[in-house]
């Protein structure tokens, strides 16, 4: 962040409070702690971060601290006593604990020679499911990492996760186009493809450059047998739209407990989550699973942009969600287009799922339905039915949601994405790339 | 296996407010979709504001119960207005797409730690009882018999929930037999039709909206009065669980939602408490017994999946009635 030689030298360092990472002595000081700290999620989850913050002895009140990793960002506050403790839901790995300086009285900051951002401590929490993050606080200069770079760091982050959106967008988004079904179901395709993932690198032991292809083609199949097994059959029967979207909304359901029956409420990490960030220009860094992750995303966009724009298939696939009733009678086999695109849209979902698995980070059994909303944002801002407009789409909300968190609390960075879902609707219902007839 | 317990428990949810609650949100989204046509799928966002509306004026600005009460709903008026006016223009799909949107949107200002004071953040709400509790004209005591044995309090709120169940379905049904209620089913059927009657359909629907979400808002509301809010309740598998019990007994029925509702959770509770039962006995011994109920949840989304499909019109339904079959 902000290089070490342009700070001034830290003079009277008042108090020092210690960073305790030890289980036992951990407990050792929960057990005389006062009850009455602010508790964020510590009945919800079983594990805890925790810590005091003070100056020369005296507890600093309202000091805003963020915990985040392995799929979890809480913010707490201090209470009177200077005391917080925020519930985590897994042991044995590390949270992030950002202390935010802002909300220290004037002229006081974290002050910490050994580190180049000494508000950001990074919190073991061991077998003992337990530990104390304490921060060095007192007067000098705060570590400042300048809006420009902050800026910057944010939006490449969120092209990543932008781009991510945009695998599971552009399939629901086909799905719309040629079928008509908002399908509430593909949050569950996305989570399919982190726990087959899982399924195949924990439980089978393969390495995760194998496990995660057998994901992928684990969700193709998944998409295949959807629609041979429900939706084809729903299509013969002539059920209507809104019926086909409220069985999407039980099939969303069932799956998303049928992971829970077999994962549990818990949060589940990948090999290789926790891979260092390596510095690459400016303050911007990534893990190689981050840049992993972008350069997939863009490759298997740019092929399946080739697929829709000069095969045949694509072409009947752009036929189809155009106007299937000429597509027909053009001679084009609409039920198979649409097999097709269900595969499609399965396959690009459950890559998507493996991804988010990595970004969040950890698979959860809801993991799909946290970015469902998100994914409905982005296919309707982009134009509901448009492959090219979800991706359009995706990228703008996932920037937005990265970039909006400089200004809006961290726990509420995904209302800004659905408030531009709102806003959208209002002065441009058909998207970016959407026609006008579609949105009745 | 303790039979004996488990017929009580599936016994006294019956009259339980977590029953009344959702027969109240089934109520309002039958208005919504069920007469209206509108798909909305933010059902758990108006629970949720008359839930907070009541417990936030109450311990924030010390107002007394009834006076919670009227903030909620007028909360919840407040809540359609702002969603109905720019999307009752749009499509179906894309009105059950902004009200999901809207309804996360809340939950997820109820949960943020900004509003801390005000919401209780991830903790929810507690200890807003005394003013409603105070007003209970019955004496200290245990009444009732069999499963449905209750104390003062415990009768309290569900008599008063029994009482908003009434006056809401008196309210639907003779709306909806009133000249109002058959120019909001023209609309169901026919939007053009009944616009080129002259009708303002825009203005209907945004009364429908504003009636039907209401009434979900006293369901919230009931859902608060026994004992706490908690943000977690109010996420979108809320929403799916009231329509899986407006689908079940009948979407544009009167007493299609309450039937759907008392069964849902009838088979709700015999599960929670079967289920888990013969895991203990070693019926399922593939499953452990955090497992057993989860699996309950797999056969709503299940039940769900089956109704629309084979009986879309519910128990109570008729096929004639519901233009979203096709």
């Amino acid at each position: 962040m902000a290089p070490a030689a342009d700070r001034p030298t830290r003079h009277r360092v008042r108090i020092v409070t210690g960073v305790l990472a030890t289980a036992i002595a951990a407990m050792a000081l929960f057990a005389a702690s006062p009850a009455y700290a602010d508790e964020v999620d510590t009945d919800t989850y079983p594990y805890r971060v925790s810590g005091n913050v003070q100056l020369d002895g005296n507890p600093l009140e309202d000091v805003e601290l963020t915990v985040d990793g392995n799929g979890i960002t809480t913010v707490v506050e201090t209470d009177a006593e200077g005391q917080w403790a925020v519930g985590v839901p897994e042991r044995n790995v590390s949270y992030s604990v950002t202390l935010n300086e802002d909300t220290l009285p004037e002229g006081i900051a974290v002050v910490d020679e050994t580190s180049e951002t000494p508000n950001v401590r990074e919190a073991a929490v061991g077998a003992g499911g337990r530990v104390t993050v304490n921060f060095f606080i007192g007067e000098g200069e705060r570590n400042v990492t300048s809006f420009f770079d902050q800026f910057v760091q944010r939006l490449v982050n969120g092209l990543n996760f932008g781009l991510m959106l945009g695998l599971a967008a552009i399939g629901l988004s086909l799905v719309f186009g040629t079928t008509g079904i908002s399908n509430f179901a593909h949050a569950e395709m996305v989570t399919f493809g982190a726990v087959m993932t899982l399924m195949f690198s924990t439980l089978f032991g393969f390495e995760i450059w194998l496990a995660i292809p057998l994901a992928v083609v684990m969700g193709a199949a998944a998409g295949w047998g959807l629609d041979a097994g429900l939706w084809r059959p729903l299509r013969k029967k002539g059920v209507g739209i809104v019926q086909l979207m409220i069985v999407s909304i039980g099939l969303s359901l069932t799956a998303r407990y049928v992971f829970q029956f077999f994962i549990g409420g818990g949060t589940i990490q990948l090999p290789g989550a926790d891979a260092p960030k390596i510095p690459l220009f400016g303050v911007v860094s990534l893990s190689v699973i981050d840049m992993a992750s972008m350069g997939l995303s863009i490759v298997v966009i740019l092929v399946f942009a080739w697929w829709l724009l000069f095969t045949r298939l694509g072409k009947a696939t752009r036929a189809v969600s155009d106007n299937p009733s000429l597509a027909a009678a053009s001679g084009i086999d609409v039920d198979r287009v649409v097999r097709v695109v269900w595969v499609v849209a399965a396959t690009l979902a459950s890559l998507s799922g493996v991804l988010w698995a990595y970004f969040r980070p950890g698979i959860k059994w809801d993991m799909g339905a946290q970015i469902l909303l998100l994914v409905f944002a982005a296919v309707t801002l982009g134009g509901l039915g448009t492959a090219f407009g979800a991706l359009i789409g995706s990228i703008i909300v996932g920037m937005l949601v990265e970039v909006s968190s400089l200004w809006i609390p961290a726990d509420l960075k995904y209302v800004g994405a659905l408030g531009v879902l709102i806003i959208v609707l209002l002065f441009r219902p058909q998207g970016i790339l959407g026609r006008r007839e579609r949105i009745g | 296996m303790d039979w004996l317990q488990i017929l009580s428990n599936t016994g006294s949810s019956i009259l339980s407010p977590a029953t009344l609650a959702y027969a109240l949100a089934a109520l309002g989204l039958a208005v919504h979709f069920g007469y209206a046509g509108l798909l909305n799928m933010g059902i758990a966002g108006f629970m949720a504001i008359g839930a907070y509306g009541y417990a936030i004026s109450i311990l924030t600005f010390g107002f007394p119960w009834w006076g919670g009460v009227l903030v909620g709903l007028v909360g919840a008026v407040i809540f359609a207005l702002i969603l109905g006016i720019p999307t009752l223009r749009l499509r179906g799909d894309y009105l059950a797409i902004v009200t999901i949107a809207a309804a996360e949107v809340l939950r997820l200002l109820f949960l943020t730690t900004a509003f801390d004071e005000v919401t209780g953040s991830a903790d929810g709400l507690s200890g807003y009882h005394s003013s409603f509790r105070d007003a209970n004209p019955i004496p200290q005591g245990t009444y009732g018999f069999g499963p449905w044995e209750y104390n003062e309090t415990q009768w309290w709120v569900r008599i008063m929930g029994i009482i908003t169940l009434a006056f809401a379905i008196l309210l639907v049904w003779s709306l909806m037999r009133s000249p109002w209620g058959r120019v909001l089913k023209g609309i169901r059927e026919d939007e053009d039709a009944v616009r080129a009657l002259g009708k303002n359909v825009f203005s209907y629907k945004l009364q429908a909206l504003i009636i039907g979400g209401v009434i979900a808002a006293a369901g919230g509301i009931v859902y608060a009065l026994p004992s706490a809010i908690s943000p977690g309740v109010y996420v979108t598998s809320l929403t799916f669980f009231v329509w899986t019990a407006l689908l079940l007994g009948g979407a544009a029925t009167v007493f299609g939602p309450v039937i759907g509702a008392v069964i849902f959770w009838v088979i709700q509770t015999l599960l929670s408490n079967v289920l888990p039962a013969m895991v203990q006995a070693g019926v399922l011994p593939f499953m452990s017994s955090i497992q057993a109920q989860t699996l309950r949840f797999v056969l709503v989304g299940v039940a769900l999946m089956l109704i629309v499909i084979f009986r879309p019109q519910g128990i109570l339904g008729n096929k004639k009635e519901l233009t979203f079959v096709k």
